[in-house]
């Protein structure tokens, strides 16, 4: 903790990522929703001023409102889609490059399978499939997510099994499931937090791809997405109906890859103090 | 007395760090004359390399700055200049024209994507100025010069179609293209086997001969000092401790350091007419007495029995990756080790020595042939039985720094075995792994550190730490010393010999090095080809090596006395024909002839 601290990158990262958290726990609490979805048409795409302070909506709905508003919808689905993706896609991907022969065979073919469809293809028949509504969209990304995932980390399972230090420690008669959690595990951890910082960026686009063909997010609710889509068609005249939401999308990514990068350094022992 | 092609004075190079400057090299000063080979000498960490880097201005790339000092160098047209201020242009002319140099990995200082013509041509026509056929013809001869086979045909070929030693010849003749004044060779011999080492240390010390070449020669192998050397500088910290004739430094030195170095290089033929292994001297360190009379006491019990091992790896190819042929690493390989004692396997690169090893832990499945491990069938067991069995038979790797989770703390590696098997818990687990650690002589703080925390040597200690934690009847080393410096090799092998001697515990020592094998042995079992060719006492197989290939071997390990200097022409030892062969291919039957009790030697 206090080697965490004493790194500035770590610290913005998360200061950061508070911020997004408590935006995305309290705002729903403390700003009436009806703020979200009142609309004002004397204000349509308007520009910032002192009455909206990010600007409006195509329906004259206040931007910064919307965007507080989304952050629980937007960070919701992604963090718990690209969860559920490791939760599935991390004993997947290990046990299929620790063992390999036949179950890394079968596991890839499946893999495999999934890759073949686009990720936003695969999440969109998912959800068509389970009807739209808030489980299902993350079910549906985490799935799409699952065989990603799961390559990566089937690689550098594989990468960690051939290391001289995994047949010493077999040598000294280590069991299969000691082997993966005590040696394989800690040495891939890097990699997946790399990629899930990366993921949940993708994630929250996922959910605005998603929303914009009806299967996501439902209006009146708002998500960065959801915004993010809408403001298509008024790019050339109210280009701050994209950058407000997407900003938000990006500051997120950002303080989550400050996080994850100073997270991985501080799990490597290697990385000096 | 002629003037020097190079001159170092004073030279000190830092290096830019995170927590600021390192000094790699402190006020260091030599001279190199026409003609001259001198060797630099000095173990990890000392600054021998970087000293040949700063030379080439190279060690710029790799971070560091010459920050004090000249590097007075003579040219063609007989004018000194000082490289450390020269501008890039005057080096680029310099770098390959007037030094050529030579380094460790003959793998990687080639280009993989070029023919070899193509590289030796393409340094020829930039330094030389010379038209494409002329440097054709010229690729040409510098490959005849290097005593390349079949050179026509090698310009034609990738780096990757030629052995190891060939390459190291390629390299050599890039760097002899534009007929330098100096030649740096950096360990250039480091990382091939050693008829392949003598081969190219014959050829280096011909070329010098005949083009009146200096050569600047950085190792960390007192042998092949003794074997190059006109003069002699070693480092030790990034300082020069000593400084002289090559006689003078092997037989009169000066330097502590020089002194304890020396003693630590163990010598091909010193153990003539002993029976027991001994310790090597370590200055500073109590002389370690092996209690003969108990080991004597071991002797004939039979621990390990090996017959007819035989491992074959298939060699996949086609669109369905079927097997196509074998690799047939091990073939028909049978011993037996005693309680007690040590039987080293030894051979070159590829002749199935650590496959042998590990076989016999089925770490890798072999295809015929039996262990008995203590009346234990090895091969005969199902995985359960096998991972009880592991508790009898631990194995030390090579490299001490890939071979420890970096993860992981020490305590908990060393406990690892002790989990396992289920031999500790709790606060004897805990009580175990210190007398482990004090065991092994390491100091109980580094219970709680990780690996990367310490030095090679230490790390070592750690894997042998491990592999003593289950009480093993068996240890096999697999090339156990060879990353090490001499000097902590030379404390690893009296740790193993000590532990020996006071747990009885028998070593399966797989090494390259005839004068490690020498000097820790009962018996030893000389490889080739995946068979044993020779096997038998150690003092009979040292003394009286019967078989061609022993001879071969023998003859090739330099020896760490300027005054056994073996006269050599060019030497060029038969390659070693290749072990793949057609799924079909039955091996022919082959009988052991007994030439003395209990030595033994495949009959050809």
């Amino acid at each position: 903790m206090r080697k965490f601290l004493r790194n500035p990158k770590g610290v913005i990262g998360l200061v950061i990522l508070a911020t997004v958290v408590l935006v995305a726990v309290f705002a729903p609490l403390l700003i009436p929703a009806e703020a979200g979805t009142k609309m004002d048409m004397t204000a349509r795409l308007s520009p910032p001023t002192m009455k909206h302070w990010l600007g409006a909506d195509q329906l004259g709905r206040d931007l910064l409102v919307r965007m507080l508003l989304g952050t629980h919808t937007s960070l919701l689905i992604a963090v718990s889609a690209v969860g559920l993706s490791i939760v599935v896609g991390l004993p997947l991907g290990m046990i299929s490059g620790y063992f390999g022969g036949v179950t890394d065979n079968l596991a890839m073919r499946l893999v495999d399978t999934l890759l073949a469809f686009p990720a936003l293809l695969l999440a969109l028949t998912i959800s068509a499939v389970l009807g739209p509504n808030l489980p299902n969209t993350i079910l549906a990304i985490g799935i799409a997510f699952t065989p990603y995932l799961a390559r990566i980390i089937r690689g550098e399972a594989l990468r960690v099994s051939q290391l001289p230090y995994v047949e010493a420690a077999r040598a000294a008669g280590t069991p299969h499931g000691a082997m993966l959690i005590r040696h394989i595990l800690p040495s891939i951890l890097p990699a997946v937090i790399v990629q899930s910082t990366i993921s949940i960026a993708f994630a929250i686009l996922a959910e605005a791809g998603l929303s914009f063909l009806g299967l996501g997010t439902q209006p009146p609710h708002s998500s960065w997405g959801l915004m993010i889509q809408a403001s298509r068609d008024y790019l050339d005249r109210a280009p701050w109906t994209a950058l407000v939401p997407g900003a938000a999308v990006a500051l997120t990514v950002l303080g989550l890859n400050m996080f994850g990068d100073t997270l991985r350094d501080i799990f490597d022992p290697r990385a000096k103090s | 007395m002629t003037r020097p092609i190079v001159s170092v004075e004073n030279l000190r190079v830092e290096f830019m760090t995170e927590d600021g400057p390192v000094v790699g090299v402190k006020d260091v000063s030599f001279e190199v004359r026409p003609g001259e080979t001198v060797c630099i000498v000095g173990e990890s960490g000392s600054g021998k390399s970087v000293t040949s880097l700063s030379l080439m201005r190279l060690v710029e790339f790799g971070g560091g700055k010459i920050t004090g000092g000249r590097l007075m160098f003579t040219g063609t047209d007989g004018k000194a200049t000082d490289l450390a201020k020269a501008d890039d242009r005057m080096m680029r002319r310099i770098r390959g024209n007037e030094i050529g140099m030579i380094f460790q990995e003959p793998m990687t200082s080639l280009n993989p994507v070029f023919t070899v013509g193509r590289q030796l041509v393409d340094g020829l026509k930039l330094h030389r100025g010379l038209t494409d056929d002329a440097a054709k013809a010229r690729a040409l001869e510098l490959l005849r010069d290097v005593r390349i086979p079949e050179p026509e045909r090698r310009l034609k070929q990738f780096p990757h179609e030629l052995s190891g030693g060939m390459r190291q010849r390629v390299v050599i003749a890039m760097a002899m293209a534009c007929e330098p004044r100096l030649l740096i060779a950096d360990e250039p011999t480091t990382a091939l086997d050693v008829t392949i080492q003598a081969e190219i240390l014959a050829l280096i010390q011909r070329l010098s001969r005949e083009n009146d070449m200096a050569v600047m020669f950085i190792t960390h192998d007192m042998a092949v000092v003794a074997q190059m050397a006109d003069r002699v500088v070693v480092m030790y910290r990034g300082e020069k401790v000593e400084e002289g004739p090559v006689d003078q430094i092997f037989n009169a030195p000066k330097a502590d350091y020089t002194k304890a170095l020396l003693a630590a290089v163990p010598r091909l033929g010193e153990m003539a007419g002993k029976d027991a292994p001994e310790p090597m001297r370590v200055p500073g360190a109590p002389k370690i007495e092996t209690p003969a009379a108990e080991v004597e006491d071991r002797r004939g019990e039979r621990l390990l029995e090996v017959r007819g091992l035989t491992t074959r790896f298939p060699v996949k190819g086609g669109i369905l990756r079927r097997p196509v042929a074998q690799v047939h690493a091990v073939e028909d390989v049978g011993f037996t080790l005693n309680k007690g004692q040590t039987l080293s396997l030894v051979g070159e690169s590829g002749c199935g020595k650590s496959t042998t090893g590990r076989s016999i832990l089925r770490l890798v499945e072999p295809s015929a042939g039996y262990v008995l491990l203590d009346k234990q069938d090895i091969l005969g067991m199902d995985q359960r039985r096998l991972r009880g069995a592991r508790r009898d038979m631990q194995m030390v790797f090579q490299d001490p720094f890939a071979s420890l989770d970096p993860y992981r703390r020490l305590a908990d590696q060393v406990a690892e075995p002790l989990v396992n098997f289920g031999l500790a818990s709790g606060s004897e687990l805990t009580d175990r792994v210190a007398t482990l650690f004090d065991r092994v002589e390491l100091p109980r703080r580094y219970l709680r550190r990780f690996p990367h925390e310490l030095s090679g040597g230490q790390r070592q200690r750690v894997a042998i730490a491990r592999a003593l934690a289950p009480n093993p009847k068996l240890i096999v080393a697999d090339e156990a010393v060879s990353a090490l410096d001499v000097s902590v090799q030379a404390q690893v092998l009296n740790l193993m010999m000590e532990l020996q001697a006071d747990l009885g515990l028998s070593f399966l020592f797989i090494s390259h090095d005839m004068a490690v094998v020498e000097r820790v042995s009962h018996h030893v079992a000389v490889m080739y080809l995946g068979r044993i060719v020779e096997i038998g006492p150690r003092a009979a197989v040292f003394a009286n090596p019967a078989h061609e290939y022993t001879r071969q071997l023998m003859s090739a390990v330099p020896v760490a006395d300027p005054s056994v200097r073996k006269q050599r022409k060019d030497v060029n030892f038969s390659a070693i024909p290749s072990p793949i062969h057609p799924l079909d291919y039955q091996p022919p039957v082959r009988a052991y002839e007994t030439v003395g009790p209990d030595h033994m030697v495949l009959r050809d």
